[in-house]
């Protein structure tokens, strides 16, 4: 495999909701902020590849306006997905690997703001039998988590200090939309929102947008002294039926991190994308991180969730903590569709 | 770098303005299924998946390839959902054929779709936005002006959209698979059909169709145990640029003529009308045909009408072009970039039946989406590049 390494990370400060700025405006200065920290025009950058969701814009095309963001003037070579922007950055790697291209600008941006998200995303649901009962998306999860909590796979004081500590995290993120000190006790005695899940147990809905820089070969040292170099990087999904799966684990993101690699050398970093409290101890447990990984220094999903640019936010964060010397090795998670459906594992090493 | 790429598989389902007999992992499993059959491949030998199709409001389901996972064998494999606007049935078989070319995979199974019976397209391309005026007029509306534009620049007489669309629809008549099968079309036919965007009339416009196209990528090893012969990726390439901006050239754009440029530079043509036997191009109204021929460089700049006059573009002219009937006859949106691409395939294993070009060994498969502003293009051939 061609050696390719994060080398560039930026983001919009995620809030509940940007009322003056649309998803270009939000884009925009993250994107243009992004090449100039690299001191990189268009003309320099081969391919670029994007993640967003037409549902959140409620518009067809939505994504088209991000090339206006880019300044994609003269043409670039371009693609988009309609996933979050881990995705994205997954094909650009993949085009780097072919020997497309050297250097790499991937973005992905939501402004769910707009719109009514737990019930928007029921409509990723099964369209003949599932999603014309309207199960919203905090309904889908809490399933989940009851499965869980009555099978004994842990307790809700487990999810109370997920909270706890993603949200003690944050406060070191400048970006973080939620942060600061809570005790599990307390949290415990507020009140359900859909049972079993209380509101520490949900992430917040969040607009923002992330972009990263990928470069491959000899000349990532111009653009970074202590690169993120990716040594794993795989993705798969299950099926979307419930019944089909078993709830109470995330098979998925257990094949992607075996044949990522995971488990070959110590991680002193995981950054996971879990938008339940409950999801985060399933991806933890599937990936096999124990006691010496630092869990989600940015604060994670439960911080602040920009659906599309969450998962390329988490490949940023980790990248960073290699950049800064804090790990040698780092891994990152993003997730897609209901209950951990769709899974994605990037492994990232500073040597 | 790359690893050598051949299609070793395509499958198309029947294209109909309602497939009712059909759910949308119906419309996927079938024309997969025809894609693995002609490999003599099963589910399990295929690696990964990637889905393509356009706007999900379409159907009105919110990336439904989660849904459609299991179904088009995706399940505890990878999968990836394209989406590049009109471009993105190319842009799927790009990304799937970039999957075996990078190494990761071996074999890849891409397939694109569309369900457009759920919904209506016009107006699922037209919600209104704030602070944005509701055109409401549909792709059609949007491209009748650029089309007058190039009708004014190039000078090209006014029935050249009709010799098209007289072309497109007699070579549909040889395609199983195509929607629209007018046995009685003539030129007065369509020159009388009403005119809905002028200068565009009814029938030199494309159906909405249901329907999906399935390709198998294989690596070079197992691509040449293939029991058909493959089609082996020359070239892929893609270019966008916005939609507007002040100067933008929205009728001749230059991210086609950039795209092409280096479409060929990396296939190694010098001179594509020489160089390849036909091509397979995004016409969803008859008068793109010769706009996409100049931004193709197949031919010279207001010169494309020419072509398209003296029948040089017919299924038995010197550059056949749209042999399946094309977009105006078969148009399930999310897919009809990758039949494009799959008909140019199909032209170099032979494997066209009564549309085949005879002895074709180099073909161009071309999509385009958006406002005229993404495009996404393949050449493959019979020999390996």
């Amino acid at each position: 495999m061609r050696d390719v390494a994060v080398v560039g990370f930026t983001q919009s400060k995620v809030s509940r909701r940007e009322f003056d700025r649309n998803e270009t405006e939000i884009l925009m200065p993250v994107i243009q902020e992004l090449k100039k920290e690299m001191n990189l025009e268009n003309t320099d950058i081969d391919f670029i590849c994007s993640g967003s969701s037409d549902y959140l814009a409620g518009q067809s095309f939505a994504f088209v306006a991000g090339l206006d963001a880019v300044g994609a003037w003269p043409p670039v070579s371009e693609s988009h997905v309609e996933m979050d922007g881990a995705w994205a950055l997954y094909e650009a790697w993949v085009k780097m690997q072919m020997g497309y291209a050297d250097i790499s600008l991937v973005y992905g941006f939501g402004k769910p703001s707009m719109g009514d998200l737990p019930h928007t995303m029921a409509l990723q649901l099964d369209p003949y039998a599932v999603m014309p009962l309207w199960p919203d998306a905090v309904s889908m999860a809490a399933l989940q988590a009851r499965l869980c909590l009555d099978g004994n796979v842990f307790d809700e004081r487990a999810m109370a200090d997920v909270a706890v500590r993603d949200r003690s995290h944050a406060k070191n993120n400048p970006f973080a939309q939620v942060s600061g000190d809570f005790e599990a006790d307390a949290l415990l005695a507020e009140p359900y929102l859909v049972s079993p899940l209380r509101k520490h147990d949900c992430s917040p809905i969040s607009d923002g947008a992330s972009a990263i820089i990928l470069v491959a070969g000899d000349r990532v040292g111009e653009f970074c002294d202590r690169p993120a170099w990716i040594r794993g990087f795989e993705h798969i999904v299950e099926p979307q039926d419930l019944g089909a799966r078993d709830l109470t684990q995330s098979r998925s993101t257990a094949i992607a991190g075996e044949k990522a690699g995971v488990g070959k050398d110590k991680v002193d970093v995981a950054e996971i994308y879990a938008p339940f409290s409950h999801q985060s101890i399933l991806v933890e447990r599937a990936l096999g991180v124990g006691p010496e990984t630092t869990l989600n220094p940015s604060g994670g999903a439960l911080a602040g969730n920009p659906i599309m640019a969450t998962g390329l936010s988490r490949i940023g964060e980790a990248a960073a903590q290699v950049w800064n010397g804090t790990a040698d090795r780092a891994v990152a998670h993003a997730t897609s569709g209901p209950c951990l459906q769709q899974n994605l594992v990037c492994v990232l090493e500073g040597n | 770098m790359a690893e050598r790429c051949g299609v070793v598989g395509i499958g198309q389902t029947n294209y109909e303005a309602s497939r009712v007999d059909l759910s949308m992992a119906g419309i996927l499993r079938e024309a997969a299924q025809r894609a693995l059959d002609d490999a003599e491949l099963t589910w399990k030998d295929i690696d990964a998946v990637v889905i393509g199709k356009a706007p999900d409001m379409f159907e009105g389901v919110m990336m439904p390839e989660l849904f459609l996972a299991d179904a088009v064998g995706g399940a505890y494999k990878p999968m990836l959902r394209v989406h590049t606007a009109g471009s993105v049935g190319g842009s799927t078989g790009i990304v799937g054929a970039s999957l075996v070319q990078s190494g990761v995979h071996d074999r890849v199974l891409a397939v694109a779709f569309e369900k457009q019976s759920e919904s209506n397209a016009m107006w699922a391309l037209t919600v209104s936005m704030p602070f944005s005026v509701a055109v409401v007029a549909g792709a059609g509306g949007f491209f009748a002006p650029l089309i007058r534009g190039y009708m004014r620049r190039s000078g090209a007489p006014e029935d050249t959209g009709i010799r098209v669309a007289l072309k497109d629809r007699l070579n549909a008549l040889k395609n199983p698979y195509a929607h629209v099968k007018m046995e009685d079309v003539s030129f007065e036919l369509i020159s009388d059909s009403p005119m809905l965007w002028d200068p565009v009339r009814y029938l030199e416009t494309c159906p909405s169709s249901d329907g999906a196209c399935a390709m198998i990528f294989a690596n070079e090893k197992l691509a040449s145990k293939a029991p058909t012969r493959p089609a082996w990726v020359h070239a892929t390439e893609m270019r966008s640029e916005p939609t507007a901006f002040s100067g933008r050239d929205q009728v001749m754009p230059q991210a086609t003529l950039d795209n092409a440029a280096a479409l060929y530079k990396k296939a190694g043509i010098t001179n594509p009308r020489q160089e390849l036997d036909c091509a397979e191009i995004y016409v969803p109204f008859s008068w793109f045909e010769p706009m996409w021929l100049e931004g193709m460089r197949i031919t010279d700049i207001n010169e494309g009408w020419k072509m398209t006059y003296e029948g040089a573009t017919a299924l038995d002219g010197d550059f056949p072009i749209n042999m399946s009937g094309g977009v105006l006859s078969s148009n399930p949106i999310g897919a009809s970039g990758l039949i494009r691409f799959a008909e140019s395939a199909l032209q170099v294993r032979g494997q066209a039946g009564d549309h085949q070009v005879d002895g074709a060994k180099k073909a161009l498969g071309h999509a385009y989406g958006g406002g005229s502003q993404y495009f996404s293009t393949w050449i493959v051939g019979s020999e390996k590049p």
